[in-house]
Parts: C-alpha cells; structure tokens; sequence
C-alpha cells in the first residue's frame, strides 16, 4: 500500500459500484463499496441463502513461470506446491524469516504456470519480495489488466452453469480456463465467506459486462467489503492485518494444516526452524473463536482476560454475525486459555464481560467437494 | 412538545424539564443496521458533550453525546431485545433514555427541525 499515495485506484468496476448506490470507502489504496443499498446485515444473509457477487479486483493476480517455479515457491512458503495437480488450488502464506506471515495467498497449478492471487495491501511488497527471491529462471507476470470477482452462496454454482455449464462438477478447491459467457475466464471453486461459489477473474475490459450479466439473475446481490468482513469472521478465515500478520506465526494463527508433512520433514521455507520448533513443542498463543455471552459486540484489540483479570489476550477480529444472530470474534490468547469452553473476559467500554472460548467456525462451511 | 437536534444527530424532545433523547433518522440510516445499544443506567450524571450512548452496527461502534447536563431518569428497554427498533423508528420508538435537564439555557445550542434539515442537507455534498 502506498502511504503517500492521495489518488485512490478505481476497479474496472467502480462505475457500476456508483450506479448501484454503494457507499464507497478507501480500501488498500481503493475506492471499493463498503455496502449497496440492501445494506450489510442483509447482504449477509442474502449471500447465505442464495447469491452475492463480490468485487475483489483490488487483490493481487500473478502467474509464475519457469521450469523450476514450484520449488522456487516453495522457499517462500511453507505449503505443498509440488503435490498440487493441475487445475487444483490451495492457500498458503508467505512467511518470512522470523516465521511470521507475510501475506495469506492461493495457488493455483494453472498447467504451465502457478496462478498466484494475493491480498491489495500486500501486493507491491509480495511482487518485489517474489522477485527478488525467485532465482532460476522464474519471472512474475503482474496481470493487473484482468478483474477478480466472487461469486458466493448456495445458488453460486446454479446461476454461474447458467454461463458456463462446465463449472456445476467442478470441486472446491479447483480451477479452470473456460468461458464464462463466452468471456475467456479462470475459475477457481473457492471463495472467502465459508459458502459454496467462485471465484472468477476476467478481462478488466469485460468484468462490467460479466458482472451485469450475473446481477440480472434473480439470485444474484451485490455485496460490499462490510458484508464480506461479517461472513468470513463467521466462517472462521483469517483477515490479513488483523488476525495475521508479521507478528503472528502459522502454528499461532491456527493454520498448521497449510503445512504438510513433507514439508514439516524437509523443511525449506523462511521460518522454517522457527514454524517447525512451534509444530513440534507447541506456541505460547493460539487463535481462537470467541463467543461473547451478551449482545454486545467485542471490536479487535478489546483485551482478553482471565478469571483474575489477567490480561491474556486480544481480539484481532471482533463485530455480529448476522447468520448467528450474535456477537461473535476471533483472536489470540495464551495457549493455556485456548481450549473451547474456556471462560474469559472480555474488557468492553471498561467493563469486563464474559465470553467463551469456542472452535471455528461459527456459521459451518458448506463448500462443494462432490 | 419542543423537538430540537444537535449536529452529532441526535434528537430531544423536552416535556417540562425532562427530555427524550434519540438518534436522528439521519443517523440510522447512515449507521445502517443496528445491533446493540448501550444505554447509560438510571441515575447517572450525564455532561454536555460527554458519552452518554454507544450504537453499534455489524461493522462499527459509535457514540452517541449528551446533548445537555443532566440524570438519566429512565431508558428504553425495548432496545435490549430489539435494538432494530432504532432503523424502523428513530424518532419515536427507538428512543434512546429520558434525562433531567438541568439549565435549560443549553437548549439554545441546538437546532430546530427547520435548521437541522438544512444542516443536513449540507453535509450531502
């Protein structure tokens, strides 16, 4: 993110957010709609019964080429790249040699390349450090002329087979490179509000005809950030620069399975002694779902404390999920406390009340694996 | 009844020496959904200017000013269970608390119906 930057960067489809009456706020450097005229709660629960479609066109999209491209990623993260067959997906995280994480991304074998997608605010400092560490041939291309759109529900894969019939057998977790009404597209079943749906990246110069087409269907709504942030809390996802970041470790943030055994064998990646001696004796802290007992949301960094009033933690992630119909956060405590069913306080306005500690996620994933 | 409103959007409406607070319809609507309000307790001391409320929506915290000095007498505790009540009726059943007021000279800082219309008008650009 460029601090100094005044002139905030439009997606392609910033004319369409306006003609939609979204509110639009700064974003990673963006001007992005935080929310449509349905609003957030409803946008959030709109998208869990039927269809949201999302603009994500600020993210970061890459492709990596190059015979030794695989193992050249895999200096950089502590993911299996080279087990991932073509068409299939998997998110991992840049860590750095402290072993904290850089960014949270996906990865895509996309045959001849890896297809990277990476999050704004990271992704000037995720392209110069790639390329400065990428040896043996491998190059970035930077492929800032294309979109990126989510489209998220249970009636994501109805509406989008209406367009491209070849995505209704297509698993979580993979990818394509089909047409989308005869615009050419990647694919990926994924998404980042726990639902069923996709993500779609598209020529920039035809992403407002694609997503006019999809919000005239009857299942579709546009949905803002606010929503987005409501339904990936529920669902549990790790919102970088809150619940992770450089100071956080992958084993503290909960993520040990984006690490396989392979990996923890060979090791490999920045961090790995750091990460690798957290696998096997355990971290100080955790991540954890927190359930606030009253109704007052918990905002991040409302301090977590025990019984004593101790502080033993913070919220990272903290505001009401609509889908449960209450408060709900996530956040860091001492391992100690990181059991579910564990009893904390949650100190709100100087008051401290009580909450639980609880697994994620608070609204259950229903993603489709076939 | 005499209805007046600050410019931190916030409505009272006097009845001898005891005013009903609320958030202005404006301010629901840019708060968007309401999902929990924190009320003052009964008895306390509000100051001109200081927190009196906190209105939460699914994304945000913000606090509502007491528009006068003065002790909370009663809240409204249909909030507790329905804090929507504020985005279906601001003005009305989604009154805030009811507070003592005690210099009635500080009224004169704030808006009538007419001056607030206008006042948010301009914050439309």
């Amino acid at each position: 993110m460029a601090d100094h930057q005044t002139e905030l960067l439009r997606t392609p489809l910033y004319d369409l957010h306006v003609e939609l009456g979204a509110k639009m706020v700064p974003f990673a450097g963006y001007d992005m709609p935080v929310q449509y005229p349905l609003g957030v709660k409803g946008e959030h629960l709109h998208t869990r019964a039927r269809a949201g479609l999302f603009d994500v066109s600020h993210m970061g999209q890459v492709r990596l080429v190059g015979e030794h491209r695989v193992a050249e990623l895999e200096k950089l993260v502590p993911g299996d790249v080279a087990v991932l067959k073509p068409g299939r997906t998997r998110y991992s995280a840049f860590t750095n040699d402290d072993g904290t994480i850089l960014d949270d991304l996906m990865i895509t074998n996309a045959g001849d390349s890896l297809f990277l997608v990476i999050n704004a605010g990271c992704k000037d400092d995720d392209i110069v450090h790639m390329r400065a560490n990428l040896d043996h041939g491998v190059s970035l291309i930077e492929l800032d002329d294309r979109a990126l759109m989510a489209l998220q529900g249970p009636d994501a894969a109805k509406v989008l087979t209406r367009f491209a019939p070849e995505v209704a057998d297509m698993k979580f977790m993979s990818f394509a490179e089909i047409p989308v009404a005869g615009i050419p597209c990647f694919v990926t079943r994924s998404g980042y509000t726990g639902e069923d749906g996709y993500e779609i990246s598209v020529p920039g110069d035809q992403a407002e005809k694609l997503a006019r087409l999809l919000l005239a269907e009857d299942e579709v709504e546009a949905i803002g950030l606010g929503a987005r942030d409501s339904l990936r809390l529920e669902a549990g996802l790790c919102l970088y620069g809150h619940d992770i970041d450089t100071t956080t470790t992958p084993v503290e943030a909960d993520l040990n399975w984006i690490i396989n055994k392979r990996r923890r064998e060979e090791g490999g990646f920045r961090g790995a002694d750091v990460i690798l001696d957290q696998l096997a004796n355990g971290a100080d802290r955790k991540r954890v779902g927190i359930k606030p007992e009253g109704k007052a949301p918990a905002r991040e960094h409302t301090p977590v404390l025990d019984g004593d009033g101790n502080e033993i933690g913070e919220i990272t992630s903290g505001g009401f999920g609509p889908t449960v119909d209450a408060p709900v956060a996530m956040g860091y405590v001492d391992i100690e406390f990181a059991t579910p069913g564990t009893r904390v306080d949650l100190m709100v306005r100087g008051k401290a009340r009580p909450a639980e500690i609880v697994a994620l996620p608070f609204a259950p994933h229903r993603y489709y694996r076939g | 009844m005499a209805k007046y409103f600050s410019k931190e959007h916030e409505w009272l409406e006097l009845d001898g020496d005891v005013a009903t607070v609320g958030i202005t319809d404006y301010a629901q609507q840019a708060l968007g959904d309401i999902v929990y309000v924190e009320l003052p307790e009964v008895g306390k001391k509000l100051v001109k200017d200081g927190d009196a409320a906190v209105v939460e929506s699914v994304k945000a915290a913000s606090d509502v000013y007491a528009p006068v000095d003065g002790e909370i007498l009663e809240t409204n505790e249909m909030l507790e269970d329905n804090p929507g009540l504020v985005n279906e009726d601001a003005e009305g059943e989604g009154w805030f608390f009811r507070v003592k007021i005690d210099d009635e000279s500080q009224l004169e800082d704030l808006m009538d119906q007419e001056s607030y219309n206008d006042f948010i008008e301009g914050l439309e650009d």
